[in-house]
């Protein structure tokens, strides 16, 4: 489950009318298409979610057409530095990992915690089973944690490990449990304490394109500044999600 | 998609089931079925084509031609198609925009290798990053057919070898006895009567390449299991106005009987083309072909 | 650190001997070499697991399968179709939910959803299947002429089919089955890639090449290593393979020429 996938949702965005300048550039900006709230195909087989609305109105302000395109999230940076798309946004935490290959912009989402959720509270989450999706930033931490790693392609299946026993507990991003603990009805509760890990969420880029990556920088800054990104982040994630200052 | 599917949550039974089953998202699922069925229908003839080429090479007298054939037969044969899939695409796409590169901008002065970052001009990406996303998902199919025609390629070699050699050897020497040079015995004879001892192997083959289908999300192309898993899995009702549990099961359930009815349809079909064959071919039981079976393995070792 | 460190380390790490962390920066090719070669482990553990005791279920669904009898012959047609007309992939999917519902009920099932039972269990009936397929067709080829001899020499029941028809049989199955065995190594791989959780990060050569490709984000080194196992791995199947195919046919007079012949006989059925 690695290589590129290439979207049959996508979307030329439309800004372009508006903006109508004579050098528009096409940034083709890849995501994972698996990930609610952060990046999701929503009934129609678009791209939606928090990170689609934060990435039009980059392009929008950064003046670039922009397009998506789904990839499968083991492949996603080797397909970015061989060009087959410009951009990451995906939940991608920043970490020094990554940033030895890819480049970042600046956050457009706050340092995040990461969090268990168990079936119940008496779970021994050092020693016991911890499921997480494999190849992130959480598979590490469980793993350095003395737990017993149970690794998933998915965070679907990861989530489902924990409901019919494999795993003890999942580890992942606190956004990504909190709507499926709240529709699990008390079947699945967190456990523990919350752990901040990585720098936040930032868009990944080639180190190669540092032009693109000083327009986005600008983008984002911009829509911290008027406070439209902490409107999204609210949108999407409740009030009392962090936000920026 | 339907006027009476606006507001899913007034639905219920049936009329539900069908708004649910008509969403995009389906209509992709569905769509996948079709480039599903169209990749095998295209890379069938073109691995046979690579692998009766990989065969002749093979056969060849010229010593170099014949060890790339047998070197293509046994080392793809060698390694498990997934692995095959995981990094060959990838190559194959920079092989192709490094070769556009080199000469579409002869006075690039930039590595094309920065640290981890392969930089071709944006002339020689392939397609431009300027293109529609059609073009995009055409280019990935084409990738798709290509590596699996060059996998499935060296199999069929394989097989086309062992059918070459099989073609009765006074058959050979009767038509070299009629004054047929060897390119004339080869396609006078050889390849004329060589289907009927390849069809058993490279019908085993095309039972293989359907079941190989789902590795076409390694590759790129969004395929039924891609759908099948992205529709199966738990949907929250924030993000979804159809949310329900894991019906994984459901999905892959489908895929079951999709992938039984068509390797049962394949079987009976090709079970015809082998009795009008094998018409009137005196063969020890090629009248009563049971099913097909493993290549045989008297291709090079 | 030596490489020779670096083997003593991890060179057993598959199986949670060594090293409880995998290398997380400053990857060396040597660490990738070592790491994917343990991994090769469970590679061959499935293939060759998976490879003897189907060969024994084969035999059963071939005789069944030409049995007379509906009672044998529609389960052995049933299981061939089932586990050939299906992907590898979509059986380890059935499987895991059947293991885990399994596991609900009666608690001895429990291992069934760790990979090395669970796993060899699925590869067990898919190579079963596939190679019962075989071993049928080649039964239907067997020459008349033999069975006529067996019975001229007062042969019946067990001992002619255990002295004359089933040698035959494998002796004609042998090349395609051969083949069989070199698919079902290359599908150990999907264990770790679709089927099974892996656990504590002891998984097959994939899982281990894939873990590098994550971290070092170069997919051209570590699948490549893979394969050159893979390459190696199916060398030694075709070789062992080899040795127990002319073993099977040392008592033909020109023992190649029958290898041949015996072998294309068996595809045209």
């Amino acid at each position: 489950m690695k290589t590129l996938i290439l979207s049959t949702a996508l979307l030329a965005l439309g800004s372009g009318a508006a903006l109508a300048e004579s050098h528009m550039q096409t940034v083709r900006l890849g995501t994972e298409g698996a990930y609610p709230p952060y990046n999701f195909l929503n009934d129609a087989g678009e791209v939606d979610g928090f990170e689609r609305e934060v990435g039009d109105e980059i392009c929008a302000r950064a003046e670039l057409t922009c397009e998506w395109v789904t990839n499968d999230w083991d492949s996603i940076i080797p397909n970015l530095v061989s060009g087959n798309y410009d951009t990451i946004i995906a939940g991608m935490s920043i970490t020094d990992e990554r940033d030895e290959v890819i480049d970042f912009t600046q956050n457009y989402f706050p340092p995040a915690a990461s969090a268990y959720a168990a079936p119940s509270e008496d779970v021994d989450l050092t020693g016991g089973v911890v499921s997480a999706q494999a190849t992130t930033i959480q598979a590490s931490h469980v793993a350095d944690s003395g737990a017993a790693l149970l690794e998933f392609a998915t965070p679907d299946e990861a989530v489902a490990a924990v409901r019919n026993g494999e795993a003890d507990a999942i580890f992942a991003d606190k956004d990504f449990l909190v709507p499926i603990i709240e529709a699990s009805g008390g079947e699945l509760m967190f456990v523990g304490d919350d752990v901040p890990l990585g720098d936040g969420i930032g868009v990944g880029l080639r180190e190669s394109d540092g032009e693109l990556r000083d327009k986005l920088d600008a983008a984002i800054q911009s829509m911290k500044d008027d406070g439209s990104l902490n409107e999204l982040l609210i949108k999407w994630f409740g009030e009392e999600t962090q936000t920026f200052e | 998609m339907f006027a009476s599917c606006a507001d899913p949550e007034t639905l219920s039974g049936l009329s539900w089931l069908w708004c649910y089953l008509t969403t995009g998202k389906h209509l992709a699922f569905y769509g996948a079925f079709g480039t599903v069925l169209l990749l095998l229908a295209v890379t069938a003839p073109v691995a046979l084509a690579f692998g009766f080429g990989g065969a002749v090479a093979a056969r060849s007298r010229i010593a170099p031609l014949s060890w790339l054939g047998r070197a293509y037969i046994a080392v793809v044969r060698g390694v498990p198609d997934i692995a095959f899939f995981l990094f060959f695409v990838i190559a194959l796409d920079q092989g192709i925009e490094w070769l556009r590169h080199k000469a579409k901008c002869p006075d690039w002065d930039q590595p094309i290798r920065q640290g981890s970052d392969f930089v071709v001009c944006a002339e020689a990406k392939m397609p431009l990053s300027t293109s529609a996303q059609w073009v995009h998902e055409v280019y990935g199919f084409w990738l798709a057919v290509f590596t699996f025609a060059l996998v499935f390629g060296a199999f069929a070699a394989n097989v086309l070898y062992g059918a070459m050699r099989a073609v009765p050897q006074a058959q050979i020497e009767t038509a070299e006895a009629y004054g047929m040079t060897r390119r004339q015995v080869f396609r006078r004879i050889t390849v004329p009567q060589m289907w009927v001892y390849a069809l058993p192997g490279l019908s085993n083959l095309w039972m293989v390449l359907i079941k190989a289908s789902p590795l076409l999300f390694l590759l790129g192309v969004e395929d039924i299991v891609y759908w099948a898993r992205e529709l199966g899995s738990t949907k929250t009702p924030q993000f979804t106005a159809y949310p329900h549990g894991d019906w994984r099961m459901w999905y892959f359930l489908f895929l079951l009987v999709f992938y039984l009815a068509f390797t049962r349809i394949s079987e009976i079909v090709l079970d015809r083309i082998m009795l009008r064959l094998s018409h009137g071919q005196a063969t020890l039981g090629s009248h009563k072909r049971t099913g097909p079976i493993g290549m045989n393995k008297a291709g090079p070792p | 650190m030596s490489c020779y460190d670096t083997l003593m380390e991890y060179g057993l790490r598959s199986l949670g001997y060594g090293e409880r962390l995998l290398p997380r920066s400053d990857f060396t090719l040597c660490q990738q070499v070592v790491l994917i070669g343990s991994g090769m482990i469970w590679n061959v553990y499935f293939g060759v697991v998976a490879l003897l005791s189907g060969f024994a279920l084969a035999t059963a669904l071939a005789v069944g399968k030409a049995s007379r009898s509906a009672w044998f012959r529609k389960p052995a047609q049933w299981v061939i179709f089932l586990f050939r007309g299906s992907p590898l992939f979509i059986q380890f999917f059935f499987a895991y939910f059947l293991f885990l519902s399994l596991k609900g009920q009666v608690p001895a099932f429990d291992a069934l959803t760790s990979a090395w039972l669970g796993a060899a269990v699925v590869l067990f009936f898919n190579t079963a299947a596939y190679s019962g397929e075989i071993f049928y067709g080649a039964l239907q080829s067997v020459p008349k002429g033999e069975v006529e001899a067996a019975d001229a020499y007062g042969l019946s029941g067990w001992s002619k089919f255990r002295r004359v028809v089933w040698p035959t049989t494998l002796r004609l199955a042998w090349p395609a089955y051969t083949n069989e065995a070199i698919f079902l190594f290359h599908a150990t791989t999907l264990v770790f890639f679709s089927g099974f959780p892996a656990s504590r990060q002891q998984g097959d050569a994939l899982y281990y090449a894939s873990y590098f490709a994550d971290k070092t984000f170069n997919p051209f080194v570590p699948y490549p290593i893979l394969a050159g196992y893979f390459i190696l791995l199916t060398l030694v199947v075709i070789g062992v393979m080899g040795l127990i195919g002319r073993r099977l046919n040392r008592h033909l007079p020109d023992a190649a020429g029958a290898r041949r012949r015996g072998g294309f006989r068996t595809i045209f059925r």
